[in-house]
């Protein structure tokens, strides 16, 4: 009850009129940033954050976290109207999106995709609401071991629960532990890593990876791709926009089922990308006639978008609760925590209620003016697809190396930018995930400093892991997830030798 | 996670410049050696215990050894593998060089020259060369946008940006 009350509190707080204009000016960024290649969800809110250094933190957290919306409801337009998936959640939105604007129905299949993806949303907060204050209170009976456990935890799911190949997973978020482990020791203050390089003493920042990673390298991607937009026209009339909306109702399993697949997913970090597979997966096996799904059917834009709408809210519920993001954008905006002066974690409902149930209230008002910012402003939008790319493309790279100079005001972090920028492109294109680089860049010192602490603790005995229950249950359970994959795969060597051994490294 | 990978097909007319087998063998060597560096950095910042716990080096030093086992499985992979489909196209390389080359050119110059100069010549360039537009058109948007960029940074939030010599001589 008490939590309601503060929930209510944030919903007045939000509604002064100052925070509602930074929201449709968040959203409105979001959709612009969902909707052009080489800016996605991270990235654009990297990018934004500098400008936020001195706003309030409420303020701030609200604009950027609304930005996040909107890039979540803009990939959806490029999905349908362009066949062109403007982020990596939305690919399975063009199974069925594109086929309906071909149709003629693309009105239906963007009110389907929007509706889903508020419905989705809107499911992610309600969970939030009511699971987080829950687990921050739990986590707040956390050591430095539990908290290391819980890192490791969700470190192991990345690499268990990952399509990528495990080793790849592994090199991956190494590289982004070694990347954070760059510059001065915080505990010995002795220098790690930096090989002479002055410029090395600060470390690598992860607001300029994540510029490099996903935005320069997205383009360097647009451009080989040899871009060319053939867009199918977009007219969303109120008419069709109700008839869609009674219509709804009738899909309430798939709704249902791709918000609780989402949610799972996005709290354990599986990600908005793997919930909207799932979800469109679900519903084709479940559905009666499997065989419309790619065609054209409503459902197939409905499941992949409500669940990874729900899989990008439900994120920030680890995020907020424990201090530890589902997605590369949580992992931005939990870096944006820091910056303003937040310590992440379960103290973070206690000290900062007022800031957190701001931010969950406007999450809940964020996703219903997005729902109507979005249905009101696609054609707008469609029309920025249209501007050429030889304008587009220099564009966002200048936005991407003026975001990566305000981190520090440092013209180092541009080259920084550039070499991130490539690297990011050859992992792309040889399938090494990024997400991981990123989130181990972000916890890298929180992790390595619970470690120590534990082992100061402790004095040096790893058995401290498994000293309690509690502590003993997360080990347990993180070593599981990260041998899952080795335990089905032995199985399955065992049963079938011989095509086993031909098969694992592509099946893997 | 990557949208990108189904433009494997085989285009007419473009020559595969480097195969996705070479490129996986090339990185993961890349890697291995790049983490034994890093370890022995480590290793010589001291990557054991002392009397109040680990050492500086101790996380780095065993992060960089798994990075070399798990290039080592890269890479064996990467040989055992008979993929030829191609990494790089050379139509795809020149677009690539296209923007990557102009970009390190503009990094370069905004050393030099500021951001917002700098800033607008890439991209009246780019629109001049890349979209064949007219000069006055190129110059003139990239000029506009220059000017809104400067309004937004360094008057609206008051975000210094690097400046050059034109900035100067406006008196900022």
């Amino acid at each position: 009850m008490q939590d309601i009350n503060a929930l209510m509190q944030g919903f007045v707080h939000v509604l002064a009129w100052q925070n509602v204009g930074l929201m449709l000016i968040g959203i409105l960024l979001g959709i612009v940033v969902g909707v052009l290649p080489g800016l996605g969800g991270p990235n654009g809110v990297a990018i934004l954050l500098p400008l936020t250094f001195s706003m309030n933190p409420t303020s701030a957290i609200i604009m950027l976290s609304c930005i996040y919306w909107g890039a979540l409801f803009g990939g959806a337009i490029t999905s349908v109207l362009f066949n062109i998936p403007g982020e990596a959640w939305s690919v399975a939105t063009t199974f069925d999106g594109y086929p309906l604007a071909q149709q003629g129905k693309a009105g239906q299949a963007l009110t389907c995709a929007f509706t889903g993806s508020c419905i989705g949303a809107l499911f992610g907060v309600i969970v939030i609401t009511f699971l987080a204050p829950l687990v921050a209170k739990f986590a707040l009976r956390f050591g430095p071991p539990e908290f290391f456990a819980v890192y490791f935890l969700t470190f192991c799911s990345f690499i268990g629960m990952g399509k990528e190949p495990k080793a790849k997973i592994i090199i991956s978020m190494c590289i982004g532990f070694l990347l954070a482990a760059v510059g001065m020791d915080t505990v010995s203050g002795q220098l790690r890593m930096t090989f002479g390089f002055t410029q090395l003493l600060r470390g690598f920042d992860f607001l300029v990876a994540v510029i490099g990673l996903f935005g320069v390298s997205e383009i360097l991607l647009t451009m080989e791709e040899g871009l060319a937009f053939k867009g199918k026209k977009a007219s969303i009339d109120l008419k069709v926009v109700f008839r869609t909306w009674a219509m709804l109702p009738r899909y309430w399993v798939t709704l249902l089922r791709s918000s609780v697949i989402g949610c799972w997913l996005g709290i354990t970090p599986g990600g908005a990308v793997a919930a909207s597979f799932m979800g469109y997966g679900m519903a084709k096996r479940l559905s009666r006639n499997p065989d419309a799904f790619g065609t054209g059917v409503v459902e197939g834009v409905l499941a992949p978008e409500t669940a990874a709408h729900a899989a990008g809210t439900s994120a920030l519920l680890p995020m907020l609760a424990l201090g530890i993001p589902g997605s590369a954008t949580a992992a931005v905006l939990l870096g944006g925590l820091m910056i303003w002066g937040l310590q992440p974690g379960p103290m973070l409902f206690i000290e900062q209620k007022h800031f957190v149930w701001s931010l969950i209230a406007s999450m809940y008002l964020g996703n219903i003016a997005g729902l109507l910012v979005v249905l009101s402003t696609v054609p707008l939008f469609a029309a920025i697809l249209r501007i050429p790319f030889s304008i587009i493309a220099p564009a966002i790279m200048v936005v991407c190396a003026i975001g990566a100079y305000t981190v520090h005001n440092a013209e180092f972090d541009i080259w920084l930018m550039v070499v991130f920028g490539v690297v990011g492109y050859i992992f792309k294109k040889l399938n090494y995930p990024l997400a991981p680089l990123v989130l181990a860049l972000v916890l890298g010192d929180r992790a390595e400093d619970a470690f120590r602490q534990t082992m100061v603790g402790s004095k040096g005995a790893l058995s401290v892991f498994w000293s309690n229950g509690l502590v003993g249950t997360i080990m347990t359970l993180a070593v599981v997830t990260l041998l899952s994959p080795l335990i089905v795969s032995a199985v399955g060597a065992l049963r079938q030798r011989s095509t086993a051994l031909r098969a694992a490294p592509e099946a893997r | 996670m990557n949208p990108s990978e189904t433009g494997g097909d085989e285009q007419p007319g473009s020559r595969a410049l480097l195969t996705v087998r070479t490129a996986e063998i090339a990185v993961a060597i890349a890697l291995g050696v790049g983490a034994l560096i890093v370890s022995w950095s480590n290793y010589q910042l001291g990557a054991g215990w002392n009397a109040y716990g680990p050492d500086a080096g101790y996380f780095p030093f065993r992060l960089s050894i798994i990075v070399f086992l798990a290039s080592c499985v890269v890479l064996y992979h990467g040989l055992r593998s008979n993929d030829r489909t191609p990494f790089l196209e050379a139509g795809q390389a020149r677009l690539v060089a296209v923007i990557l080359g102009p970009l390190i050119v503009y990094v370069f110059a905004i050393g030099y020259l500021g951001i917002y100069v700098a800033s607008a010549i890439f991209i009246a360039a780019f629109m001049r060369f890349l979209g064949k537009f007219a000069w006055w058109k190129s110059v003139g948007l990239a000029a506009c946008l220059m000017i809104a960029f400067f309004y937004i940074f360094e008057i609206q939030f008051m975000v210094p940006l690097p400046k050059g010599p034109l900035e100067n001589w406006l008196g900022y």
